[in-house]
């Protein structure tokens, strides 16, 4: 019962995006495509799962006093794992996300998850903990991307949707668009949560 | 102080673990990457040149091009493409560091008659919907044949013909600058260009 709590939390009571506001850089940055926000969502999630797998294994082994570096190492390792990879088998990915690969380095929904969860639970509960919160992240950053996309180059997931005659909003693309795009949300996600309450 | 031999021995451990990691992806990644790479490389050139049967990833000459603000050599590769041994063309990247934000990568082919055969944006971070036009084909497409001597090359509002983009002058005039420039290298240094130095293998 409790690890699939732990995994159903990061979807929505415990979201990072919607709920946590943790790692705008990315959210706000990559969404300007469906596909882009669903790369570094899912990402993240693999660099969250395994760091978590590992903080949990070595949490009685690393002495709280350097456990901030030492989380760091083990997410930094991670990442730069994640960015061979990639280079190696999804070229295009890889160029779309660029820059943003190595900053998964310091989103704090990662270092965040260790310090609060790996570091004082079983290997078990973190796994389920890191792909709930993984896969929280990812849709949140799918929906923004995919809501930007639609309005800013009228199309979803690369396929057009609108006739030639449709003039973009580019202001979705640019930077004040994930702005508004997640403000917006925020703001629709809370009307229904004041209303269910 | 005294459990800081215990830090230090557990921070060293963790660390080594990484990097033993690390270097085992980095070694399994490694012939991938450079494939990818050449792959790249490769579709950037068959896109600017006409038809070869070379490889002009691996038939190239090196010449350097002014220094750069270190003061270290700029060097310019020259990819030559060849058909039945014939030179067909040559490709070559010319850098606009005039952009509208940041360097604007350009891969140029030039025919052996010193017009380009066509043009592949390869790198820029110009405003999307605005100077990213200069990727699209119909941008591109004007600069085919065109050379040196048949062609004025400044953008129309400066009075030459190359059309700029509605909303982003700056990108294009930036591209038509950096390309003539290439261009005029090339002619100067043409006779070491075509040479038959590294010929294909």
């Amino acid at each position: 019962m409790s690890l699939i709590q732990d995994f159903s939390k990061g979807i929505w009571k415990e979201n990072a995006v919607f709920k946590l506001l943790l790692g705008m850089c990315p959210v706000l940055a990559v969404t300007t495509s469906a596909e882009n926000g669903l790369g570094m969502g899912l990402a993240t999630t693999f660099v969250l799962v395994c760091s978590n797998i590992v903080v949990a294994l070595l949490r009685k082994l690393i002495p709280s006093k350097v456990r901030i570096p030492a989380f760091i190492i083990v997410i930094a390792s991670f990442v730069t794992v994640v960015q061979l990879s990639m280079e190696a088998w999804v070229y295009d990915l890889y160029q779309a996300l660029g820059i943003f690969i190595p900053l998964i380095v310091v989103n704090c929904l990662i270092l965040g998850r260790a310090e609060a969860f790996a570091s004082k639970n079983p290997v078990s509960r973190a796994i389920f903990d890191g792909f709930g919160m993984g896969l929280g992240f990812t849709l949140a950053l799918f929906i923004l991307g995919a809501v930007r996309e639609i309005f800013g180059s009228g199309a979803l997931l690369g396929y057009t949707l609108f006739g030639a005659g449709y003039q973009p909003m580019l202001l979705m693309i640019l930077p004040p668009g994930a702005f508004i795009t997640l403000g917006l949300l925020l703001a629709a996600m809370n009307k229904y949560e004041a209303r269910r309450a | 102080m005294k459990d800081i031999g215990r830090l230090l021995i557990a921070l060293t451990l963790i660390a080594a673990g990484a990097g033993l990691i690390l270097s085992l992806v980095e070694g399994v990644t490694r012939e991938p990457i450079k494939e990818q790479r050449r792959i790249q490389m490769l579709k950037a050139l068959s896109a600017v040149l006409p038809e070869f049967d070379n490889s002009p990833d691996t038939d190239t000459v090196t010449l350097e091009n002014g220094v750069d603000k270190k003061g270290k050599p700029i060097q310019v590769i020259f990819y030559r493409g060849r058909k039945a041994e014939e030179l067909v063309g040559t490709a070559f990247k010319v850098i606009a560091p005039d952009g509208y934000s940041g360097n604007i990568e350009v891969m140029v082919g030039v025919k052996p008659d010193e017009t380009l055969q066509a043009i592949e944006i390869l790198a820029h971070a110009e405003t999307p919907g605005l100077g990213s036009k200069i990727t699209e084909t119909g941008f591109k497409d004007m600069f085919k044949n065109k050379g040196l001597d048949n062609a004025d090359w400044r953008v129309k509002k400066d009075g030459g013909e190359f059309d700029q983009i509605t909303g982003a002058t700056i990108s294009p005039r930036a591209i038509v600058g950096a390309i003539s420039k290439g261009l005029t290298f090339y002619r100067e240094h043409k006779q070491e260009i075509v040479a038959a130095q590294g010929a294909a293998k």
